[in-house]
């Protein structure tokens, strides 16, 4: 399987996403920001980190960026869209999934494993999961997702709502909410289910020695989706 | 405007100084260059105190591929790997502005480190505020944190160990020191010496602005009742920038274009440009037009002197400008070529197509002031006789709980939960342990990194202190499985012109110097931060000393956290129980005074080669080094960490169970064995002479003195993580 992983100025998870594509057998490839078109790809990955800086509003130069309109096109025909963390910001800002990631409820950056609870696995990114629980490493200042009510009730209603903060049980509540995000939203889908936007860093979490495995499941589901 | 005598001391510069530079140029100096001088000739600068003493450091080993005196040492780690690092103060500007002082601290240590060639793996600091009641401390706490999050954290390097000390002697100077290791290729190092004449001078990074103009003198003064004033020598970093210039620079460096290459750290385009010929015996020439400015109308002297972040200078091999600017086009950096290297020895600064400055580089380098302070010596302060009494009342568990929740020994994760500690997916220990760890990517080694400083036991006995730092940071190292190479060190301390901080230096020096001689722990890169100092008030003497060590197979890195139930717990090295200067002593004894522990170089090493030994043959399953609190505190992280508790075992010594289990003696490990193990490694520790006792044995839960005195982990842990969360919040 095909993926690319895009690099805006300022992205800094890209080589640690490119490592954990390549480790679970995708064929990746780099892609510059100011390149006119994707290489062909089953699946795009925004990495995550600081686009630009990050100085207007999280994501939302480079949610105007030259290669963004081929993200979008191949997002709307279908195609799979990772966006994690910084890349989750950027997905709001094109407006490829619904909403807006604030400043963290106690307006500090956050580093730390965390628990997501899986909400909705019909889709290619969890179809297949072993686990219900996963748990993975989150590292933002601007996490704290919000939307208005209709559009959260078009989430839920919809099943979009694919991962939420949770404890190791999966019992959701405001204790486990590490940043003040409505419902516990760590990560939704488009209606369509092919883009994938979420905070927590699985690409962190790809062998026992870091903070943990369950990077790993999550890579190793997706290929195997793919591949069907 | 006209350079006279009070113009020179208005820049910082004495009487005497003065006179010397009017000597040397045979004239008096315009304005430009009499700010040249004055940033040349500062303590932050040109070490003019502390040059003579600096020499004597320990700075030789096999390991050491370059030592002090380049942006930053660099360390051999086998298979062509090389680790960059350095330890950096930034202090002055901290205090007048936390974010950005402590921000621009960070930007700077990596640019040293990027400078060589090297990407940054990890990121360290030693971080020191005054008392937690008072006024200031908080706002600065939390403004460094976040300053030091802000920017490590948007470049996308992992902030993976540090160290956060409380003490009133800070309140009006607090310590930010920052220190960085990158990865280099060892045959792939780049230097500040220029070298060939003709050669391109290329201005690389941010644009040029106001901003910062004279902060290397502002770090070379006391501060006085207006430092407000002095907010705008503080630079404004800017972070973003800086990823870019790091990731043009490091395409750049993948073939030979780059003759030299230095930042533009302290005092700006002056100290970079007179740095790079003043290494290669050349002269150099600028056009101070070509240098991107942000703001109109700049002076040449403004030019000079701003301390603008986010810039290098670069001396290029004839004919690759070209491709040159192509990168840092590619990265939207600005590129000018702004002069050339010249044979003419001299600093030669043209603007608007008259000369504005001509000074021989010798004057500003080689002929630069070396003082000989005068220091005095201090002596060791007499023991005290504690007596029986004095312990009569006390409970060992509420003592215990006492020290926990104490500012200096209390959790620190409310702030490095603010710092990506895991950003480049290869930190395999985190903040809290005795060192951070990151893998070298793609292979199986791994290296350690600690940053450790006692500012009380060098207070109270700087040459023992000295000592001690050097040993602790070998211990931090050793205790994760690593094998110690080489230090970095920040030497932070007051006004030198005063004897007593200038014998404070002297003898901490001379500590650290015996220390790393007899460990072979060379000194390889570092800083001197003096004159922190408030009306008259100086900072207690608080050398920082970064160490860095290798683990060859990171599968087999040691961490503090207790593993299994049934294994046994031993003290390795002895106790007397030293309680002078401890952190029993001064929280629960409230006595200051006394001697620092004392610290015997001979068991340091042979305590630290064994253990280390103990873990190379895969006989401890979990290690800690027994540092502030004693025994005890040390033994309730690993338990804390671990989940588990301990059951103690009944003293068998003279002493008492205070002086036991909260004195501050060195030379110690705890570490966890399976109980099969013991009769190994106790042949290991006989056969080298080691001393050791049986603490007691892992159990699921409690520490468990006797069957009366149980303490509940979860207790503990409360107590022990509460402290500086309620005191940031409320």
């Amino acid at each position: 399987m095909k993926s690319s992983v895009i690099i805006f100025p300022g992205s800094n998870c890209d080589r640690d996403m490119d490592v954990a594509l390549k480790k679970f057998g995708f064929q990746n490839k780099m892609v510059w920001h100011n390149d006119d078109n994707l290489p062909e790809s089953d699946l795009i990955v925004l990495p995550g980190g600081f686009s630009y800086g990050d100085y207007l509003r999280c994501g939302s130069i480079a949610g105007k960026s030259k290669i963004i309109s081929s993200v979008i096109n191949f997002a709307k025909s279908g195609g799979l869209v990772l966006g994690i963390c910084n890349g989750f910001q950027i997905l709001t800002e094109t407006g490829l999934l619904p909403g807006v990631l604030q400043q963290n409820k106690n307006i500090e950056f956050i580093c730390k494993n965390v628990f997501i609870k899986i909400n909705n696995k019909e889709n290619k990114y969890f179809k297949n999961i072993e686990k219900e629980v996963l748990e993975l490493h989150i590292a933002h200042n601007e996490g704290n997702y919000f939307c208005s009510s209709d559009e959260l009730k078009k989430l839920e209603d919809n099943n979009q709502i694919a991962v939420s903060y949770c404890n190791k049980d999966g019992n959701c509540d405001d204790n486990v909410n590490p940043n003040g995000a409505i419902r516990n939203i760590a990560g939704i889908l488009n209606d369509k289910k092919n883009i994938l936007g979420m905070m927590p860093h699985p690409e962190r979490m790809i062998d026992k020695y870091l903070s943990g495995e369950d990077g790993s499941l999550f890579f190793k589901n997706l290929l195997n989706n793919l591949k069907k | 405007m006209t350079v006279n005598e009070k113009v020179a001391i208005d820049h910082g510069l004495n009487k005497d100084e003065y006179e010397k530079i009017c000597d040397l140029l045979k004239r008096v100096p315009n304005i430009t260059e009499l700010g040249i001088f004055s940033a040349m000739w500062n303590e932050h600068c040109s070490y003019k105190s502390s040059r003579k003493h600096l020499k004597n450091l320990h700075t030789k080993g096999k390991k050491v591929i370059q030592g002090p005196g380049e942006n930053a040492g660099v360390i051999d780690i086998g298979d062509d790997d090389a680790i960059v690092f350095k330890i950096e103060s930034h202090n002055h500007p901290s205090f007048i502005e936390p974010y950005q002082g402590a921000a621009t601290g960070v930007g700077g240590i990596m640019r040293d480190v990027f400078t060589m060639g090297a990407r940054p793996i990890a990121n360290l600091n030693s971080i020191h505020f005054g008392s937690p009641q008072h006024k200031k401390t908080k706002n600065l706490l939390r403004g460094v944190v976040k300053g030091i999050g802000g920017y490590g954290n948007c470049i996308g390097v992992p902030t993976i160990a540090g160290q956060t000390t409380f003490d009133e002697s800070y309140n009006g100077n607090i310590l930010v020191n920052a220190m960085t290791l990158g990865l280099v290729n060892k045959n792939k190092i780049f230097y500040s010496k220029a070298a060939g004449i003709n050669k391109p001078v290329i201005y690389v990074g941010s644009k040029t602005g106001r901003d910062g103009i004279h902060g290397a003198s502002m770090a070379s003064a006391v501060f006085d009742d207006k430092i407000e004033e002095k907010k705008p020598t503080v630079q404004v970093g800017d972070p973003f920038t800086e990823k870019l210039l790091l990731e043009a620079c490091l395409e750049l460096m993948a073939d030979d274009s780059i003759i030299a290459i230095q930042d533009m750290g302290a005092a700006g385009l002056t100290s970079s440009s007179v740095e790079m010929a003043s290494k290669g015996k050349l002269g150099i020439e600028l056009n101070l037009n070509k240098v991107p400015c942000r703001e109109e109308k700049m002076s040449p002297y403004e030019i000079m002197l701003s301390e603008s972040q986010e810039r290098m200078l670069i001396v290029l091999e004839n004919g690759k400008e070209e491709k040159a600017k192509k990168i840092f086009d590619k990265w939207d950096i600005d590129f000018a070529i702004i002069g050339k290297t010249t044979n003419s020895k001299n600093i030669e600064l043209y603007f608007d197509e008259k000369k504005v400055a001509n000074i021989p580089i010798d004057f500003l380098a080689e002929n630069a002031p070396v003082y000989d302070r005068k220091w005095k010596k201090i002596k060791l302060p007499q023991s005290i006789k504690f007596k029986k009494q004095d312990f009569k009342a006390l409970k060992i568990e509420n003592c215990l709980k006492k020290l926990l929740s104490t500012a200096n020994i209390c959790d620190k994760q409310w702030i490095w939960d603010q710092y990506d500690h895991t950003v480049m997916g290869d930190t395999i220990q985190k903040p809290g342990g005795d060192s951070g760890v990151v893998r070298i990517h793609g292979t199986s080694k791994a290296v350690a990194a600690s940053v450790d400083s006692s500012a009380l036991y060098c207070f109270a006995h700087p040459l023992s202190g000295g000592k001690q730092i050097v040993c602790e940071s070998w211990r931090n190292l050793i205790s994760v499985g690593a094998n110690p190479i080489a230090i970095t060190n920040c030497l932070n301390f007051g006004n030198p012109e005063k004897e007593k901080n200038m014998g404070e230096f002297v003898e901490c020096v001379h500590g650290i110097t015996e220390a790393s001689k007899y460990l072979d722990f060379p000194v390889v890169s570092g800083n001197v931060s003096f004159y922190n100092e408030t009306k008259d008030k100086g900072i207690k003497p608080t050398p920082s000393i970064g160490g860095v060590g290798l683990i060859k197979n990171y599968q087999n890195m040691i961490s503090m956290d207790l593993k299994h139930t049934g294994n046994i717990i031993l003290v390795i090295g002895k106790t007397i129980g030293h309680l002078e200067q401890s952190t029993f002593a001064r929280n629960i004894l409230s006595e200051k005074k006394g001697p620092p522990p004392e610290v015997n170089l001979f068991n340091e090493k042979n305590n630290g080669l064994t253990t280390l030994k103990l873990i190379n043959e895969m006989l401890i399953e979990s290690c800690h080094d027994v540092s502030l609190g004693g025994i005890i505190v040390a033994i309730t992280k690993m338990c804390l960490k671990g989940r588990k508790g301990i059951k103690i075992n009944q003293l068998k010594g003279l002493i008492n169970k205070f002086e036991y289990f909260f004195g501050e003696d060195q030379a110690r490990y705890l570490v966890e064995i399976k109980k099969e193990n013991l009769p190994k490694v106790n042949n290991i520790l006989k056969e080298n002479s080691v001393h050791y006792d049986e603490l007691g044995t892992v159990i699921d839960e409690n520490i468990e003195f006797s069957d009366e005195i149980k303490l509940s982990i979860d207790d503990l842990e409360k107590t022990y993580k509460s402290w500086l969360r309620k005191y940031m919040i409320n």
